[in-house]
């Protein structure tokens, strides 16, 4: 990036500037949480793989299922989709917190506090998930 | 020396350290830091202090301040880290120090405290930072009115002192200088809110293209620091939803506008 | 004129994933990773979930729910590696390597899924 001075003619600056770290973001504990809350995504995307596997090991029969299920209790998938269980979390809170940031709703002139989008947000996490819990549990 | 009613003598008078950031090019090619001993007045911030020192300790130090009362945005350095407007640290709440001050991060620095703002008013030039309004109202015709709810639409991004601590706070604009930056896209947002403004199409082209509006990331940190509470990551972000929606509709309804 | 991106479609699929993600994810995750293989809750048998997912609308809504997760992943995991390996001047095979992977696998998944 170059920068012109005009008519700075007598006293020609040599400007200084170090290149940006590339572990910038430690520094800051509010970076940490952005990239944090960033790889969120991989946790997402694992369980999307998951997901797919498992109708997949269901149309493949009740041994192909059986042998996921048992690869579903081993301690390597236990503590894969805890971890994944915890950046997902993270990721709908996060989500859900800066959803207002973007909406601007307004109902006649009035703006509509930003603590009743969150409210709506996280009522319908809490309806889309008892749906879920009810159809998964009930089956 | 006499010292007035509300002051202690000098001998009795706490001090504070101050790590100063030092690039007098013309001296040494590589920069390096001084240190100040300042008093510790429960009243006086960092703008006080650096005053201080060019006054009584060093007058080769080199740094912009103005109007000292946080509305002019000249004063911006780093103070331990993090973005401050110096008039607006009290000295007292880095205590017992020392305090670090640097040069406002990101930006290329032209001597000590100083940096080089070019890039910055280049870039608030592009996005037209006026009323857009080529077939106005003529003088007779009166003036434009305005409720509240209009103003109160884009009051926050009038709030904007060009300051720069926001692009200092973002890590996007220390790694992609071409990223035109926050303080930018909410004062674009000030004038596309503006009912009074037709320049939304213009500024569009500007905003949404690759250097523009794409590369934030939605740290947020840019809001944490604004000392206006501008909050340009909201503005950012209530214009990616606008941006999306018009390259939307101009896909799959390209005849209508 | 300066162009304007095309970052808005990507961004679109971006965001309409995270909602999906944000309201899906967690408690499905929750019953099939933790809840029913580590015995806190009876898991479905194979023929209850067979009949489940025997239903067309049931996959087709798994199907939107990974596909857009993935579109979601490959636009967030994108800009990750940009800002934290600084590697954006490898835009173009970031960018493909990213939303290739999507594509790739909203196909597969598809296929998977149709097959049932």
């Amino acid at each position: 990036m170059t920068v012109s001075y005009g008519r700075y003619k007598k006293y020609h600056p040599w400007l200084y500037q170090p290149r940006h770290p590339i572990l910038w973001w430690i520094k800051k504990w509010a970076y940490v949480r952005f990239i944090l809350r960033e790889t969120t995504s991989l946790a997402v995307m694992f369980y999307a793989v998951v997901l797919v596997l498992y109708v997949n090991a269901v149309s493949k029969g009740p041994e192909a299922f059986a042998a996921f299920s048992e690869w579903l209790a081993s301690p390597l998938s236990i503590s894969l989709h805890s971890v994944a269980f915890l950046f997902a979390v993270f990721h709908s809170y996060t989500w859900f917190n800066l959803a207002p940031k973007a909406m601007v709703v307004r109902v006649g002139t009035k703006k509509v506090p930003e603590s009743v989008i969150l409210g709506a947000n996280y009522a319908m996490w809490a309806g889309v998930s008892i749906v879920l819990f009810w159809i998964l549990t009930t089956i | 020396m006499t010292e007035t009613d509300t002051h202690t003598t000098i001998e009795e008078v706490a001090t504070i350290e101050l790590e100063v950031f030092r690039y007098q090019p013309e001296k040494a090619s590589a920069p390096s830091f001084d240190t100040f001993t300042v008093p510790l007045y429960d009243e006086w911030v960092i703008l006080d202090a650096l005053n201080h020192i060019k006054d009584e300790l060093d007058g080769s130090l080199s740094y912009r301040w103005s109007c000292r009362m946080g509305v002019c945005g000249s004063c911006g350095m780093m103070a331990n880290g993090d973005a401050v407007l110096t008039c607006a640290a009290f000295l007292k709440d880095y205590a017992p120090g020392p305090i670090r001050i640097e040069p406002l991060a990101n930006f290329p620095v032209a001597r000590d405290l100083i940096i080089g703002m070019d890039d910055f008013m280049e870039k608030l030039n592009r996005v037209k930072p006026w009323v857009v309004n080529e077939n106005g109202k003529s003088l007779e015709e009166g003036e434009y009115l305005q409720t509240p709810a209009e103003l109160d639409d884009f009051k926050q991004y009038t709030m904007c002192i060009n300051c720069m601590l926001c692009y200092s706070a973002c890590p996007i604009y220390g790694m992609e200088p071409e990223f035109v930056g926050p303080a930018v896209i909410a004062l674009a947002q000030r004038y596309n809110l503006d009912l009074r403004d037709h320049g939304n199409e213009e500024r569009m082209d500007i905003l949404s293209a690759d250097d523009g509006i794409w590369q934030c990331t939605f740290v947020g940190e840019c809001s944490e620091v604004c000392p206006k509470h501008v909050d340009p990551a909201g503005a950012i972000q209530r214009y990616k939803v606008e941006a999306t929606n018009s390259w939307w509709k101009s896909k799959l309804m390209p005849w209508g506008k | 004129m300066v162009k304007r991106s095309n970052e808005p479609f990507w961004w679109a699929l971006f965001g309409a994933g995270g909602v999906v993600a944000a309201l899906t994810v967690p408690v499905l995750l929750l019953l099939t990773g933790l809840a029913f293989p580590l015995g806190w809750l009876p898991a479905p048998g194979y023929e209850a979930l067979n009949e489940l997912f025997s239903h067309l609308l049931v996959r087709l809504a798994i199907l939107v729910i990974v596909s857009l997760s993935a579109f979601h992943w490959a636009h967030r995991f994108r800009f990750t590696l940009y800002d934290g390996l600084q590697i954006k001047h490898l835009n173009a095979p970031v960018a493909f390597l990213c939303y290739g992977s999507a594509v790739a696998f909203t196909v597969l998944a598809a296929v998977s899924l149709y097959t049932f």
